[in-house]
C-alpha cells in the first residue's frame, strides 16, 4: 500500500506531495503526519506541493486539517511551492487555506518557519495565531 | 486519441475521481488548452465527481468534445439518481465554509466554467453539465 | 431543391475543357489582380479548378461542398488563396477567380442545351449555387488566415507590452501601460504569478501609472492576482492609482485590500523595508588635509 514519505529536517517535518493522491492515500497522510509530529516532537511542518497540478477543495481541507492538528500540538504549518495555475483556481474556487501559511520554495519555507519558532516575533509562552 | 468520440466513466469510487482527473486532462491537453484553462476544468470536474459520490450515491461521467464553428470545448455532463438537490438556488450561491467544506461549492465549479448547467429533481437525481472553451 | 441531382455540367466541362478554360482565362486576364501572378500559375491554378470541379459535380452532391466528395476542390482553392494573399490580392480578388468561372460555363451551357429552357435554367440554378458557395469559402478562408495574423501578432505585442521586471533581488515591479481589457489582463497577471515562482521574489509591486481606466473586470481580475500571489506565499503591492482610478474603484464598491501608494518610488522603498534592506548614504569623503 503506498505511503507518502515524511522526512524529518531537524525540528521539522517534510512532507513532498508527488502523486494525484485518492482519499484513502490523503487521510493517511493526515494520520501519519499526527502521530510523526508527536513522536519527533516537530515544531514545524512543511507540505512541498510543487508536484500537484490540482489542488481540489479536498485536498484544500486536508491541508486545512493538517494546519489545525499541527496547531494543536504545537507546530507550525507552511505550504510550499504552490504552482500559479494552482491559486488562480484555487482563488477562483473561492477555496480559503486558513491556518495555513505559505511560502514559494522549500528554502523560504525553512526559513519562514525558523523566523516564526526562533525569530523576534516569536511567542515563547502561548503559541497565538 | 479519436476526440470525436464521446467517453462515459463510472464515478463511484475515490479511485474513480482521480481517474475522471485524468480522463479530462488528456481531452484538455489534446484540444489544446492553456494550463490554467486545463487546472480550471479538471479541478471542476473533480468538485462534481465528488459531489455525486458524495451526494448522489454514485453516477457516471460523459466526456464530449464540442464543436461550435472554429471553436473546440470540452463538455462534461455527470449524473446520478442520487436524492437530488433540495434547494438549487442556495446551493449554487453556497460557498465554501473554511475548513469544512460543508457547502457542494457549486458556486465555485461554476466560476471555474464557461458553462454551467444544473438539473435536479429531489428524488430523481442530479445532471450537472460543465463546458469549457477554448 | 433535391441535394443530390443528375447534372450535365460534367460532361459539359469534360466535352469542352479546352474552350471553357480559355474563355476563363481571357476573362481573368482583364482582371488586374490576375496579372500579379505568372500567367502560367494562373494557367495551371485554372485548369485545376476545373479538373477538380468536374470531379466534384460527378459525385451529383451539391450542398455540402466541406463533404469528402468536394476535399479536391477545396485543395486547390486554399492554394489558390494562400498564393494570392501572399502576393497581396483581397478576399474579393481570390473570389473573382471563382465567380469569373460563370460566364464561360453559362455560355457553354446555352449552347449545348439553350433549346431546352426548362433544363437551361436548372443547370444554370446548380451552376451559380456551387460557384457562390466556393466563392464564399475563399473568403472564409482569408478571413480565417487574418484571424490567424491578428492572433499572433496580438500576442507579440502582449509580450512587449507587459515586462516584469526585477527591481531588487526579492522585488518585482509589473509597469502596466495602456487600455487593460479582461483577457489581456488574465495574461499579464499568470505571466507575473510565474515570475514570482521562477525568481522566488516574494514581493510584486503593480504600477497602473500608465492605466488609463480601470473597469469592474480589469479590478477584479488584479484583486484575484494578488489573492493567488498570496496564496502562493508571496504579496502584492499596487502603486501608482491616479484620482479618477481612486473614485471609479469606489463608485464600483471594490474592496482593494490590498496596500497600495501613490508612486513606484514609494512602493519600492516599501518592498525594501519589507524584506529587511535599508538604503543609507555612503560615508562623506574626508576632507583633504590642508
Amino acid at each position: 500500500m503506498d505511503q507518502i514519505p515524511i522526512l524529518q529536517v531537524g525540528d521539522c517535518l517534510l512532507v513532498s506531495i508527488q502523486v494525484d493522491m485518492h482519499d484513502r492515500l490523503a487521510l493517511q497522510l493526515q494520520d501519519d503526519l499526527t502521530t510523526k509530529i508527536v513522536s519527533s516532537r516537530a515544531r514545524g511542518v512543511m507540505i512541498d506541493i510543487s508536484a500537484l497540478e490540482i489542488v481540489d477543495s479536498f485536498i484544500g481541507r486536508m491541508l486545512n486539517n493538517i494546519a489545525a492538528m499541527s496547531r494543536v500540538l504545537d507546530a507550525i504549518t507552511v505550504v510550499v511551492g504552490m504552482q500559479p495555475a494552482v491559486a488562480i483556481t484555487l482563488v477562483e474556487l473561492g477555496l480559503a487555506l486558513t491556518g495555513v501559511r505559505t511560502a514559494l520554495n522549500v528554502d523560504k519555507g525553512l526559513a519562514l518557519i525558523r523566523r516564526l519558532l526562533d525569530g523576534p516575533e516569536a511567542d515563547l509562552g502561548s503559541r497565538k495565531e | 486519441m479519436d476526440l470525436e468520440k464521446s467517453e462515459t466513466l463510472s464515478v463511484r469510487s475515490s479511485e474513480d475521481v482521480v481517474r475522471v482527473r485524468q480522463a479530462v486532462r488528456t481531452r484538455a491537453v489534446a484540444l489544446g488548452f492553456s494550463l490554467v484553462d486545463q487546472t480550471k476544468i479538471i479541478t471542476a470536474a473533480s468538485e462534481i465527481a465528488r459531489n455525486t459520490i458524495d451526494y448522489g450515491g454514485g453516477g457516471e461521467l460523459r466526456l464530449e468534445c464540442l464543436r461550435a464553428g472554429t471553436r473546440r470545448g470540452l463538455q462534461l455532463v455527470f449524473s446520478d439518481r442520487g436524492p437530488g438537490i433540495p434547494d438549487l438556488a442556495q446551493a449554487l450561491t453556497d460557498g465554501f465554509t473554511s475548513g469544512n467544506g460543508l457547502g457542494l461549492g457549486l458556486g465555485g465549479a461554476k466560476r471555474l466554467c464557461n458553462e454551467f448547467d444544473v438539473k435536479s429533481e429531489p428524488g430523481r437525481g442530479t445532471i450537472v453539465t460543465l463546458t469549457r472553451w477554448k | 431543391m433535391a441535394a443530390e441531382r443528375n447534372t450535365l455540367i460534367p460532361a459539359v466541362i469534360g466535352k469542352y475543357q479546352q474552350q471553357i478554360l480559355q474563355a476563363w482565362l481571357d476573362l481573368q486576364r482583364g482582371d488586374s489582380a490576375a496579372n500579379r501572378l505568372d500567367p502560367a500559375t494562373v494557367t495551371e491554378q485554372s485548369r485545376r479548378f476545373l479538373d477538380e470541379l468536374r470531379a466534384g459535380c460527378q459525385s451529383g452532391r451539391f450542398d455540402n461542398i466541406k463533404a469528402p466528395e468536394w476535399a479536391g476542390i477545396r485543395e486547390i482553392l486554399d492554394e489558390v488563396s494562400r498564393v494570392r494573399a501572399s502576393l497581396g490580392s483581397t478576399a474579393s480578388e481570390t473570389a473573382t477567380f471563382v465567380f469569373s468561372l460563370k460566364e464561360p460555363l453559362f455560355n457553354r451551357l446555352r449552347s449545348e442545351i439553350g433549346k431546352d429552357a426548362d433544363a437551361l435554367a436548372r443547370e444554370v440554378w446548380a451552376v451559380t449555387l456551387l460557384l457562390d458557395k466556393l466563392g464564399l469559402y475563399t473568403t472564409e478562408l482569408a478571413q480565417k488566415s487574418r484571424d490567424d495574423v491578428i492572433a499572433r501578432q496580438q500576442e507579440e505585442m502582449l509580450e512587449l507590452s507587459t515586462p516584469v521586471v526585477e527591481l531588487w533581488e526579492g522585488v518585482l515591479a509589473l509597469p502596466l501601460i495602456g487600455t487593460l481589457d479582461s483577457a489581456r489582463t488574465q495574461v499579464v497577471m499568470e505571466n507575473l504569478l510565474q515570475r514570482l515562482v521562477g525568481s522566488g521574489a516574494e514581493i510584486a509591486i503593480i504600477d497602473i501609472t500608465g492605466v488609463p481606466t480601470v473597469d469592474t473586470l480589469v479590478a477584479q481580475h488584479l484583486l484575484k492576482t494578488i489573492s493567488a500571489a498570496r496564496l502562493m506565499g508571496a504579496d502584492c503591492i499596487i502603486s501608482g492609482i491616479r484620482p479618477q482610478i481612486a473614485q471609479t474603484i469606489v463608485h464600483l464598491g471594490v474592496e482593494l485590500d490590498v496596500v497600495s501608494k501613490a508612486n513606484l518610488a514609494d512602493a519600492f522603498a516599501l518592498a525594501l523595508k519589507r524584506i529587511g534592506k535599508t538604503v543609507v548614504d555612503r560615508a562623506a569623503p574626508r576632507a583633504k588635509a590642508e
